[in-house]
Protein backbone atom coordinates (compact mmCIF):
# COMPACT_ATOMS: atom_id res chain seq x y z
CA UNK A 1 0.00 0.00 0.00
CA UNK A 2 1.39 3.69 -0.76
CA UNK A 3 -0.08 5.96 1.79
CA UNK A 4 1.00 8.89 -0.28
CA UNK A 5 1.78 10.04 -3.84
CA UNK A 6 5.09 9.85 -5.51
CA UNK A 7 5.99 13.64 -4.77
CA UNK A 8 5.03 13.40 -1.42
CA UNK A 9 6.81 10.28 -0.98
CA UNK A 10 9.64 12.31 -2.52
CA UNK A 11 9.60 15.07 0.00
CA UNK A 12 9.39 12.41 3.08
CA UNK A 13 12.54 10.80 1.47
CA UNK A 14 14.04 14.43 1.63
CA UNK A 15 12.91 14.55 4.65
CA UNK A 16 14.67 11.71 6.03
CA UNK A 17 17.39 12.73 4.93
CA UNK A 18 17.74 15.70 7.48
CA UNK A 19 20.94 15.73 9.34
CA UNK A 20 18.51 15.42 12.81
CA UNK A 21 17.23 12.31 10.79
CA UNK A 22 20.48 10.88 9.19
CA UNK A 23 22.26 10.79 12.61
CA UNK A 24 19.67 9.36 14.82
CA UNK A 25 21.47 6.59 17.24
CA UNK A 26 19.73 3.69 18.26
CA UNK A 27 18.10 4.47 21.79
CA UNK A 28 17.46 1.58 23.95
CA UNK A 29 14.55 0.37 24.11
CA UNK A 30 14.99 -0.19 27.56
CA UNK A 31 15.07 3.45 29.05
CA UNK A 32 18.75 3.67 31.33
CA UNK A 33 16.46 6.01 34.16
CA UNK A 34 14.27 2.34 34.88
CA UNK A 35 17.22 1.16 35.96
CA UNK A 36 19.00 1.90 39.57
CA UNK A 37 21.77 1.90 37.00
CA UNK A 38 23.70 3.90 39.51
CA UNK A 39 23.56 1.73 42.54
CA UNK A 40 24.35 -1.30 40.73
CA UNK A 41 27.11 0.39 39.03
CA UNK A 42 28.32 0.92 42.38
CA UNK A 43 27.64 -2.31 43.96
CA UNK A 44 29.55 -3.96 40.77
CA UNK A 45 32.76 -1.42 41.32
CA UNK A 46 32.91 -2.36 44.84
CA UNK A 47 32.70 -6.12 43.85
CA UNK A 48 34.94 -5.91 41.35
CA UNK A 49 37.62 -3.85 43.18
CA UNK A 50 37.56 -6.43 45.93
CA UNK A 51 37.93 -9.57 43.36
CA UNK A 52 40.42 -7.72 41.88
CA UNK A 53 42.47 -7.47 44.95
CA UNK A 54 41.65 -11.07 45.99
CA UNK A 55 42.97 -11.95 43.12
CA UNK A 56 45.92 -9.91 43.15
CA UNK A 57 47.12 -10.98 46.48
CA UNK A 58 46.42 -14.76 45.54
CA UNK A 59 48.52 -13.78 42.48
CA UNK A 60 51.46 -12.22 44.74
CA UNK A 61 51.85 -14.92 47.42
CA UNK A 62 51.90 -17.47 44.73
CA UNK A 63 54.83 -15.94 42.80
CA UNK A 64 56.00 -15.24 46.65
CA UNK A 65 55.80 -18.95 47.69
CA UNK A 66 57.03 -19.74 44.28
CA UNK A 67 59.93 -18.11 45.10
CA UNK A 68 60.01 -20.19 48.68
CA UNK A 69 59.95 -23.34 46.71
CA UNK A 70 63.04 -22.39 44.65
CA UNK A 71 65.10 -21.30 47.68
CA UNK A 72 64.15 -24.49 49.07
CA UNK A 73 65.96 -26.54 46.40
CA UNK A 74 68.86 -23.50 46.19
CA UNK A 75 70.20 -22.89 49.54
CA UNK A 76 70.79 -24.44 53.26
CA UNK A 77 72.91 -22.87 56.35
CA UNK A 78 75.42 -24.20 58.66
CA UNK A 79 75.15 -21.76 62.09
CA UNK A 80 78.18 -22.11 64.24
CA UNK A 81 77.75 -20.75 67.75
CA UNK A 82 80.87 -19.61 70.05
CA UNK A 83 81.25 -21.69 72.97
CA UNK A 84 83.88 -20.79 75.45
CA UNK A 85 87.17 -22.60 75.06
CA UNK A 86 86.94 -22.51 71.30
CA UNK A 87 88.26 -20.45 68.61
CA UNK A 88 85.29 -19.68 66.38
CA UNK A 89 86.97 -19.04 63.28
CA UNK A 90 88.83 -22.45 63.36
CA UNK A 91 85.71 -24.01 64.06
CA UNK A 92 83.49 -22.33 61.43
CA UNK A 93 86.97 -23.17 58.71
CA UNK A 94 86.56 -26.66 59.97
CA UNK A 95 82.42 -26.77 59.00
CA UNK A 96 83.19 -25.04 55.70
CA UNK A 97 85.82 -27.89 54.45
CA UNK A 98 83.54 -30.41 55.70
CA UNK A 99 80.70 -28.92 53.57
CA UNK A 100 83.23 -28.53 50.87
CA UNK A 101 83.72 -32.17 50.75
CA UNK A 102 80.42 -33.45 50.62
CA UNK A 103 78.38 -34.18 47.32
CA UNK A 104 75.72 -32.36 46.33
CA UNK A 105 76.92 -28.67 47.52
CA UNK A 106 78.01 -26.56 44.90
CA UNK A 107 79.48 -23.16 47.04
CA UNK A 108 80.40 -22.74 50.33
CA UNK A 109 80.11 -19.48 51.76
CA UNK A 110 81.60 -19.18 55.20
CA UNK A 111 80.60 -15.09 56.15
CA UNK A 112 83.18 -13.01 57.85
CA UNK A 113 83.02 -11.42 61.37
CA UNK A 114 81.93 -8.02 59.93
CA UNK A 115 79.47 -9.74 57.95
CA UNK A 116 78.15 -11.90 60.68
CA UNK A 117 77.71 -8.27 62.71
CA UNK A 118 76.28 -6.43 59.53
CA UNK A 119 73.51 -8.92 59.53
CA UNK A 120 72.40 -7.61 63.13
CA UNK A 121 72.85 -3.86 61.79
CA UNK A 122 69.10 -3.81 60.76
CA UNK A 123 67.98 -4.54 64.46
CA UNK A 124 70.53 -3.19 66.59
CA UNK A 125 71.58 -0.14 64.51
CA UNK A 126 75.14 0.54 63.93
CA UNK A 127 77.91 2.13 65.53
CA UNK A 128 77.79 -0.30 68.17
CA UNK A 129 81.15 -2.07 69.48
CA UNK A 130 79.66 -5.92 69.09
CA UNK A 131 83.00 -7.96 69.45
CA UNK A 132 81.53 -8.70 73.42
CA UNK A 133 78.62 -10.10 71.58
CA UNK A 134 78.60 -13.96 71.40
CA UNK A 135 77.95 -13.81 67.98
CA UNK A 136 77.07 -17.13 66.04
CA UNK A 137 78.51 -17.30 62.16
CA UNK A 138 76.91 -18.47 59.14
CA UNK A 139 78.40 -20.48 56.31
CA UNK A 140 75.91 -20.52 53.11
CA UNK A 141 75.67 -23.52 51.44
CA UNK A 142 74.46 -23.07 47.92
CA UNK A 143 73.23 -26.76 46.55
CA UNK A 144 73.75 -28.02 43.45
CA UNK A 145 70.59 -29.09 41.66
CA UNK A 146 72.01 -31.90 39.75
CA UNK A 147 73.52 -33.91 42.86
CA UNK A 148 71.47 -35.09 45.64
CA UNK A 149 72.91 -34.07 49.00
CA UNK A 150 72.64 -36.17 52.10
CA UNK A 151 71.42 -33.98 54.53
CA UNK A 152 71.42 -36.50 57.12
CA UNK A 153 75.37 -37.43 56.55
CA UNK A 154 76.40 -33.73 56.35
CA UNK A 155 74.36 -32.80 59.93
CA UNK A 156 76.24 -36.17 61.58
CA UNK A 157 79.52 -34.76 60.19
CA UNK A 158 79.31 -31.32 61.47
CA UNK A 159 78.03 -32.87 65.47
CA UNK A 160 80.57 -35.12 65.07
CA UNK A 161 83.56 -32.94 64.33
CA UNK A 162 82.57 -29.26 64.64
CA UNK A 163 81.97 -27.68 68.27
CA UNK A 164 78.75 -25.70 68.27
CA UNK A 165 77.66 -26.01 64.72
CA UNK A 166 74.28 -26.98 63.70
CA UNK A 167 72.83 -27.60 60.06
CA UNK A 168 69.77 -25.28 59.56
CA UNK A 169 67.72 -26.85 56.93
CA UNK A 170 65.14 -24.22 55.63
CA UNK A 171 63.50 -26.70 53.57
CA UNK A 172 61.43 -27.55 56.78
CA UNK A 173 60.38 -24.26 57.35
CA UNK A 174 60.03 -22.58 53.71
CA UNK A 175 57.95 -25.91 53.41
CA UNK A 176 55.55 -24.84 56.10
CA UNK A 177 55.31 -21.28 54.48
CA UNK A 178 54.94 -22.67 50.92
CA UNK A 179 51.96 -24.81 52.50
CA UNK A 180 50.41 -21.41 54.16
CA UNK A 181 50.55 -19.48 51.09
CA UNK A 182 48.84 -22.19 49.33
CA UNK A 183 46.16 -22.56 51.79
CA UNK A 184 46.19 -18.50 51.65
CA UNK A 185 45.61 -18.69 47.68
CA UNK A 186 43.14 -21.38 48.19
CA UNK A 187 40.74 -18.97 50.29
CA UNK A 188 41.58 -15.93 47.89
CA UNK A 189 40.34 -18.02 44.88
CA UNK A 190 37.34 -18.76 47.64
CA UNK A 191 36.38 -15.39 48.58
CA UNK A 192 36.63 -14.36 44.73
CA UNK A 193 34.14 -17.13 43.80
CA UNK A 194 31.92 -16.07 46.70
CA UNK A 195 32.46 -11.92 45.51
CA UNK A 196 31.39 -13.23 41.73
CA UNK A 197 27.84 -15.17 43.34
CA UNK A 198 27.26 -12.20 45.33
CA UNK A 199 27.83 -9.98 42.16
CA UNK A 200 25.47 -12.42 40.21
CA UNK A 201 23.05 -12.28 42.86
CA UNK A 202 23.06 -8.79 42.96
CA UNK A 203 22.97 -8.48 39.16
CA UNK A 204 19.53 -11.20 39.74
CA UNK A 205 18.06 -9.18 41.85
CA UNK A 206 18.34 -5.48 39.46
CA UNK A 207 17.82 -7.15 36.92
CA UNK A 208 13.97 -8.27 38.03
CA UNK A 209 13.35 -4.96 39.61
CA UNK A 210 14.58 -3.16 36.14
CA UNK A 211 11.61 -5.96 34.20
CA UNK A 212 9.15 -4.96 37.03
CA UNK A 213 9.80 -1.57 36.74
CA UNK A 214 9.84 -2.22 32.56
CA UNK A 215 6.77 -4.70 32.59
CA UNK A 216 4.30 -2.21 30.03
CA UNK A 217 7.45 -2.17 27.58
CA UNK A 218 8.00 -5.24 27.45
CA UNK A 219 3.93 -5.85 26.83
CA UNK A 220 4.56 -3.10 24.39
CA UNK A 221 7.30 -5.20 22.95
CA UNK A 222 5.68 -8.52 22.77
CA UNK A 223 2.45 -6.90 20.35
CA UNK A 224 5.01 -5.34 17.93
CA UNK A 225 6.23 -8.67 17.62
CA UNK A 226 9.53 -8.44 19.29
CA UNK A 227 10.63 -12.14 20.17
CA UNK A 228 11.85 -12.98 23.70
CA UNK A 229 15.79 -13.27 22.48
CA UNK A 230 15.14 -9.81 21.31
CA UNK A 231 14.15 -8.31 24.27
CA UNK A 232 16.51 -9.74 26.47
CA UNK A 233 19.33 -9.06 24.20
CA UNK A 234 18.21 -5.07 25.36
CA UNK A 235 18.38 -5.92 29.01
CA UNK A 236 21.61 -7.47 28.25
CA UNK A 237 23.12 -4.13 26.33
CA UNK A 238 22.14 -1.89 29.14
CA UNK A 239 23.29 -4.63 32.00
CA UNK A 240 26.55 -5.30 30.04
CA UNK A 241 26.81 -1.08 30.14
CA UNK A 242 26.74 -0.69 33.52
CA UNK A 243 28.61 -3.94 34.45
CA UNK A 244 31.57 -2.28 32.01
CA UNK A 245 31.41 0.95 34.43
CA UNK A 246 31.45 -0.75 37.62
CA UNK A 247 34.43 -2.98 36.54
CA UNK A 248 36.40 -0.45 34.98
CA UNK A 249 36.31 1.81 37.99
CA UNK A 250 36.52 -1.25 40.64
CA UNK A 251 39.10 -3.06 38.47
CA UNK A 252 41.24 0.49 37.82
CA UNK A 253 41.08 1.23 41.59
CA UNK A 254 42.61 -2.35 42.56
CA UNK A 255 45.04 -1.40 39.57
CA UNK A 256 45.88 2.08 41.48
CA UNK A 257 45.85 0.47 44.69
CA UNK A 258 48.31 -2.08 43.41
CA UNK A 259 50.75 0.72 42.04
CA UNK A 260 50.51 2.67 44.87
CA UNK A 261 51.87 -0.64 47.24
CA UNK A 262 54.69 -0.95 44.56
CA UNK A 263 55.63 2.22 45.01
CA UNK A 264 55.26 2.35 48.78
CA UNK A 265 56.56 -1.31 48.86
CA UNK A 266 60.18 0.22 46.98
CA UNK A 267 60.29 2.88 48.91
CA UNK A 268 59.88 1.16 52.37
CA UNK A 269 62.63 -1.26 50.90
CA UNK A 270 65.87 -0.03 52.93
CA UNK A 271 63.45 -0.60 56.51
CA UNK A 272 63.20 -3.65 58.16
CA UNK A 273 59.10 -4.44 58.02
CA UNK A 274 59.96 -3.03 54.68
CA UNK A 275 62.62 -5.95 54.34
CA UNK A 276 60.23 -8.92 56.26
CA UNK A 277 57.49 -7.81 53.79
CA UNK A 278 59.45 -8.04 51.23
CA UNK A 279 60.46 -11.35 52.07
CA UNK A 280 56.87 -12.49 52.66
CA UNK A 281 55.20 -11.04 49.53
CA UNK A 282 58.31 -10.11 47.15
CA UNK A 283 58.50 -6.78 46.03
CA UNK A 284 55.03 -6.10 46.27
CA UNK A 285 55.39 -5.47 42.65
CA UNK A 286 52.04 -7.11 40.62
CA UNK A 287 53.55 -7.34 37.05
CA UNK A 288 52.31 -6.68 34.02
CA UNK A 289 50.79 -10.68 34.16
CA UNK A 290 48.31 -9.57 37.51
CA UNK A 291 47.80 -6.04 36.07
CA UNK A 292 46.32 -7.79 32.69
CA UNK A 293 44.57 -10.32 34.96
CA UNK A 294 42.51 -7.23 36.84
CA UNK A 295 41.61 -5.88 33.18
CA UNK A 296 40.54 -9.78 32.50
CA UNK A 297 38.26 -9.64 35.95
CA UNK A 298 37.17 -6.36 35.29
CA UNK A 299 35.89 -7.36 31.36
CA UNK A 300 34.38 -10.80 32.65
CA UNK A 301 32.57 -9.16 35.18
CA UNK A 302 31.03 -7.05 33.07
CA UNK A 303 30.36 -9.64 30.22
CA UNK A 304 28.98 -11.99 33.63
CA UNK A 305 26.87 -8.85 34.29
CA UNK A 306 25.52 -8.80 30.53
CA UNK A 307 25.00 -12.48 30.77
CA UNK A 308 22.93 -13.04 34.11
CA UNK A 309 20.36 -10.06 33.10
CA UNK A 310 20.02 -11.91 29.68
CA UNK A 311 19.54 -14.84 30.86
CA UNK A 312 17.62 -14.01 33.68
CA UNK A 313 15.05 -11.66 31.17
CA UNK A 314 14.85 -14.94 28.97
CA UNK A 315 13.88 -17.55 31.22
CA UNK A 316 11.52 -15.06 33.04
CA UNK A 317 9.81 -14.29 29.37
CA UNK A 318 9.76 -18.20 28.79
CA UNK A 319 7.69 -18.68 32.09
CA UNK A 320 5.39 -15.59 31.25
CA UNK A 321 4.50 -17.91 27.83
CA UNK B 1 -7.46 -15.88 9.56
CA UNK B 2 -9.28 -16.03 12.69
CA UNK B 3 -11.60 -18.72 14.07
CA UNK B 4 -13.13 -19.25 17.44
CA UNK B 5 -15.21 -22.11 17.76
CA UNK B 6 -17.20 -21.72 21.84
CA UNK B 7 -14.73 -19.91 23.19
CA UNK B 8 -15.32 -19.12 26.85
CA UNK B 9 -12.98 -17.04 28.97
CA UNK B 10 -13.08 -16.71 33.11
CA UNK B 11 -10.66 -14.89 35.36
CA UNK B 12 -9.97 -17.04 38.29
CA UNK B 13 -13.60 -18.79 39.87
CA UNK B 14 -15.09 -16.71 38.77
CA UNK B 15 -18.42 -16.12 35.99
CA UNK B 16 -17.14 -16.42 32.76
CA UNK B 17 -16.69 -13.09 31.25
CA UNK B 18 -17.05 -14.42 27.54
CA UNK B 19 -19.14 -17.10 26.62
CA UNK B 20 -19.51 -19.25 23.76
CA UNK B 21 -17.57 -17.30 21.37
CA UNK B 22 -17.85 -18.55 17.91
CA UNK B 23 -17.21 -16.65 14.68
CA UNK B 24 -14.44 -15.97 11.94
CA UNK B 25 -12.81 -13.45 10.17
CA UNK B 26 -11.86 -13.76 6.91
CA UNK B 27 -8.79 -12.19 4.79
CA UNK B 28 -9.91 -8.73 3.31
CA UNK B 29 -12.85 -8.14 5.34
CA UNK B 30 -14.08 -5.19 7.37
CA UNK B 31 -15.23 -5.22 11.07
CA UNK B 32 -16.47 -3.71 13.68
CA UNK B 33 -16.59 -5.09 17.13
CA UNK B 34 -19.00 -3.06 19.55
CA UNK B 35 -20.92 -3.08 22.66
CA UNK B 36 -21.31 -1.21 25.36
CA UNK B 37 -18.34 -0.65 27.77
CA UNK B 38 -17.22 -3.50 30.04
CA UNK B 39 -19.08 -6.07 27.87
CA UNK B 40 -15.26 -7.12 26.72
CA UNK B 41 -14.07 -6.06 23.79
CA UNK B 42 -10.43 -5.56 24.62
CA UNK B 43 -10.36 -8.70 26.62
CA UNK B 44 -11.36 -10.42 22.77
CA UNK B 45 -8.90 -8.43 20.81
CA UNK B 46 -6.20 -9.65 23.27
CA UNK B 47 -7.99 -13.09 22.68
CA UNK B 48 -7.05 -12.47 19.10
CA UNK B 49 -3.43 -11.74 20.26
CA UNK B 50 -2.95 -14.33 22.36
CA UNK B 51 -2.14 -12.38 24.94
CA UNK B 52 -5.06 -14.38 26.77
CA UNK B 53 -5.58 -17.81 26.67
CA UNK B 54 -9.00 -19.00 26.78
CA UNK B 55 -10.57 -21.02 29.22
CA UNK B 56 -12.31 -23.13 26.95
CA UNK B 57 -13.22 -23.72 23.40
CA UNK B 58 -10.54 -23.59 20.21
CA UNK B 59 -8.85 -20.50 18.51
CA UNK B 60 -7.10 -21.11 15.55
CA UNK B 61 -4.97 -18.10 13.70
CA UNK B 62 -3.33 -17.78 10.44
CA UNK B 63 -5.20 -21.49 10.27
CA UNK B 64 -3.21 -22.32 13.16
CA UNK B 65 -4.25 -23.77 16.73
CA UNK B 66 -3.18 -21.74 18.92
CA UNK B 67 -3.05 -24.60 21.21
CA UNK B 68 -0.21 -25.77 19.11
CA UNK B 69 1.82 -22.44 19.44
CA UNK B 70 5.26 -21.90 20.79
CA UNK B 71 6.22 -18.74 21.87
CA UNK B 72 8.39 -18.23 18.70
CA UNK B 73 5.45 -18.94 16.77
CA UNK B 74 3.23 -16.69 18.58
CA UNK B 75 5.67 -13.93 17.97
CA UNK B 76 5.86 -14.86 14.39
CA UNK B 77 2.16 -14.42 14.25
CA UNK B 78 1.97 -11.25 15.75
CA UNK B 79 3.82 -9.47 12.99
CA UNK B 80 0.99 -10.33 10.69
CA UNK B 81 -0.87 -8.51 13.16
CA UNK B 82 -0.83 -4.60 13.90
CA UNK B 83 -2.39 -2.95 16.96
CA UNK B 84 -4.05 0.17 18.12
CA UNK B 85 -4.69 0.46 21.86
CA UNK B 86 -6.93 2.09 23.83
CA UNK B 87 -4.75 4.02 25.92
CA UNK B 88 -2.43 3.85 22.83
CA UNK B 89 0.82 2.31 24.64
CA UNK B 90 3.27 4.50 23.25
CA UNK B 91 6.99 4.03 25.11
CA UNK B 92 7.55 7.34 26.35
CA UNK B 93 11.06 7.64 25.76
CA UNK B 94 11.22 6.92 22.13
CA UNK B 95 10.07 9.60 19.70
CA UNK B 96 7.42 9.54 17.61
CA UNK B 97 9.24 8.68 15.10
CA UNK B 98 11.34 5.36 16.73
CA UNK B 99 7.66 4.51 18.08
CA UNK B 100 6.44 4.15 15.16
CA UNK B 101 9.46 2.39 13.49
CA UNK B 102 9.46 -0.08 16.77
CA UNK B 103 7.83 -2.62 14.77
CA UNK B 104 10.10 -2.74 11.83
CA UNK B 105 13.04 -2.57 14.37
CA UNK B 106 12.09 -5.41 16.57
CA UNK B 107 12.14 -7.18 13.28
CA UNK B 108 15.63 -6.45 12.89
CA UNK B 109 15.75 -4.45 9.99
CA UNK B 110 18.07 -1.70 8.91
CA UNK B 111 17.08 2.39 9.60
CA UNK B 112 18.44 2.86 6.33
CA UNK B 113 15.54 0.67 4.83
CA UNK B 114 12.31 1.54 6.53
CA UNK B 115 13.14 5.31 7.57
CA UNK B 116 11.46 6.62 4.30
CA UNK B 117 8.48 4.89 5.01
CA UNK B 118 8.05 5.68 8.01
CA UNK B 119 8.40 9.38 7.64
CA UNK B 120 5.93 9.32 5.04
CA UNK B 121 3.82 7.73 7.16
CA UNK B 122 3.93 9.92 9.96
CA UNK B 123 3.19 12.88 7.07
CA UNK B 124 0.27 10.68 6.49
CA UNK B 125 -1.29 10.49 9.69
CA UNK B 126 -0.19 14.46 10.37
CA UNK B 127 2.80 14.34 12.34
CA UNK B 128 5.27 15.03 9.84
CA UNK B 129 6.17 18.12 12.22
CA UNK B 130 5.95 15.82 14.93
CA UNK B 131 8.43 12.98 14.91
CA UNK B 132 11.23 14.24 17.00
CA UNK B 133 9.11 14.58 19.98
CA UNK B 134 8.33 12.35 23.01
CA UNK B 135 4.67 11.31 23.49
CA UNK B 136 4.27 13.19 26.65
CA UNK B 137 4.41 16.48 25.05
CA UNK B 138 1.65 14.99 22.56
CA UNK B 139 -2.00 15.76 22.66
CA UNK B 140 -4.47 12.85 22.98
CA UNK B 141 -5.41 13.03 18.90
CA UNK B 142 -1.38 12.94 18.47
CA UNK B 143 -1.13 10.08 20.53
CA UNK B 144 -3.85 8.05 18.82
CA UNK B 145 -2.30 8.93 14.82
CA UNK B 146 1.20 8.11 16.34
CA UNK B 147 -0.47 4.59 17.59
CA UNK B 148 -2.15 3.77 14.46
CA UNK B 149 0.98 4.67 12.65
CA UNK B 150 2.93 2.24 14.64
CA UNK B 151 -0.06 -0.86 13.67
CA UNK B 152 0.50 0.02 10.11
CA UNK B 153 3.91 0.56 9.50
CA UNK B 154 4.67 -3.07 8.96
CA UNK B 155 1.59 -3.51 6.93
CA UNK B 156 -0.17 -6.28 8.96
CA UNK B 157 -2.80 -8.71 7.16
CA UNK B 158 -4.83 -8.29 10.43
CA UNK B 159 -5.37 -4.61 11.96
CA UNK B 160 -6.93 -5.43 15.73
CA UNK B 161 -7.97 -1.21 16.35
CA UNK B 162 -9.30 -0.57 20.13
CA UNK B 163 -11.28 2.77 19.93
CA UNK B 164 -9.23 4.50 17.62
CA UNK B 165 -10.96 7.37 16.88
CA UNK B 166 -12.29 7.80 20.91
CA UNK B 167 -9.76 10.96 21.12
CA UNK B 168 -9.72 12.91 18.24
CA UNK B 169 -12.10 15.27 16.64
CA UNK B 170 -14.69 14.01 13.66
CA UNK B 171 -12.50 15.48 10.85
CA UNK B 172 -9.80 13.52 11.70
CA UNK B 173 -11.68 10.73 12.70
CA UNK B 174 -12.99 10.54 9.18
CA UNK B 175 -9.82 10.72 8.18
CA UNK B 176 -8.10 7.78 10.06
CA UNK B 177 -11.36 5.85 8.89
CA UNK B 178 -10.82 6.37 5.28
CA UNK B 179 -6.78 5.18 6.35
CA UNK B 180 -8.73 2.05 7.76
CA UNK B 181 -10.45 2.07 4.87
CA UNK B 182 -7.89 2.67 2.67
CA UNK B 183 -5.87 -0.38 4.22
CA UNK B 184 -9.03 -2.59 4.11
CA UNK B 185 -8.93 -2.31 0.44
CA UNK B 186 -5.15 -2.65 0.11
CA UNK B 187 -6.28 -6.42 1.81
CA UNK B 188 -6.00 -6.37 5.08
CA UNK B 189 -8.59 -7.23 7.25
CA UNK B 190 -9.88 -4.74 9.88
CA UNK B 191 -11.39 -4.88 12.96
CA UNK B 192 -12.56 -1.69 14.83
CA UNK B 193 -13.44 -2.24 18.27
CA UNK B 194 -15.61 0.87 19.16
CA UNK B 195 -19.15 2.13 20.58
CA UNK B 196 -19.32 4.94 18.09
CA UNK B 197 -22.81 4.27 16.57
CA UNK B 198 -21.89 7.76 14.18
CA UNK B 199 -18.38 6.05 13.02
CA UNK B 200 -20.00 2.88 12.46
CA UNK B 201 -22.92 4.29 10.41
CA UNK B 202 -20.46 5.60 7.76
CA UNK B 203 -19.76 2.22 6.89
CA UNK B 204 -23.06 0.64 6.46
CA UNK B 205 -21.98 -2.40 4.94
CA UNK B 206 -19.35 -3.29 7.75
CA UNK B 207 -19.77 -6.81 9.39
CA UNK B 208 -21.20 -5.99 13.15
CA UNK B 209 -19.88 -8.06 15.57
CA UNK B 210 -21.75 -6.92 18.76
CA UNK B 211 -20.77 -8.34 22.01
CA UNK B 212 -23.84 -8.10 25.26
CA UNK B 213 -24.00 -10.13 28.09
CA UNK B 214 -21.14 -12.35 27.45
CA UNK B 215 -22.14 -13.34 24.19
CA UNK B 216 -21.28 -12.41 20.53
CA UNK B 217 -23.95 -11.81 17.91
CA UNK B 218 -23.00 -11.04 14.90
CA UNK B 219 -24.40 -8.61 12.04
CA UNK B 220 -23.87 -9.27 8.15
Amino acid sequence: MNFMQSEAREKAERASSEPGLSRRQEVPLVPAASIAGRALVTVIAIMTFLAALTAGTAILIADAARGWDQSIAREMTIQVRPIPGHDLGAETAKAAAIARATAGIAEVKPFTKAQSEALLQPWLGSGLDLSELPIPRLIVLKLDRGKPLDAAALRKALDDEVVGASLDDHRFWMRRLAIMAGTVVVVAVVIFILVMIAMVLAVGFATRGAMAGNREIIEVLHFVGAADSYISRQFQRHFFRLGLRGGIFGGGLAILVFFLSGILSAFMRGTAGGTQAQVMFGSFELGSKGYVAIAVIAGAIAVTTGIVSRVIVFRHLRKLG
Amino acid sequence: MVRFENVGLRYGMGAEILRDISFEIGPQSFQFLTGPSGAGKTTLLRLILLSLKPTRGLISLFDRDAVSLNKDAITGLRRRIGVVFQDFRLLDHLTTYQNVALPLRVQGRDEFAYRAEVVELLRWVGLGERMNVLPPVLSGGEKQRAAIARALIARPELLLADEPTGNVDPTLARRLMRLFAELHKSGTAVVIATHDLALMDQFENARRLVLADSRLHIYE
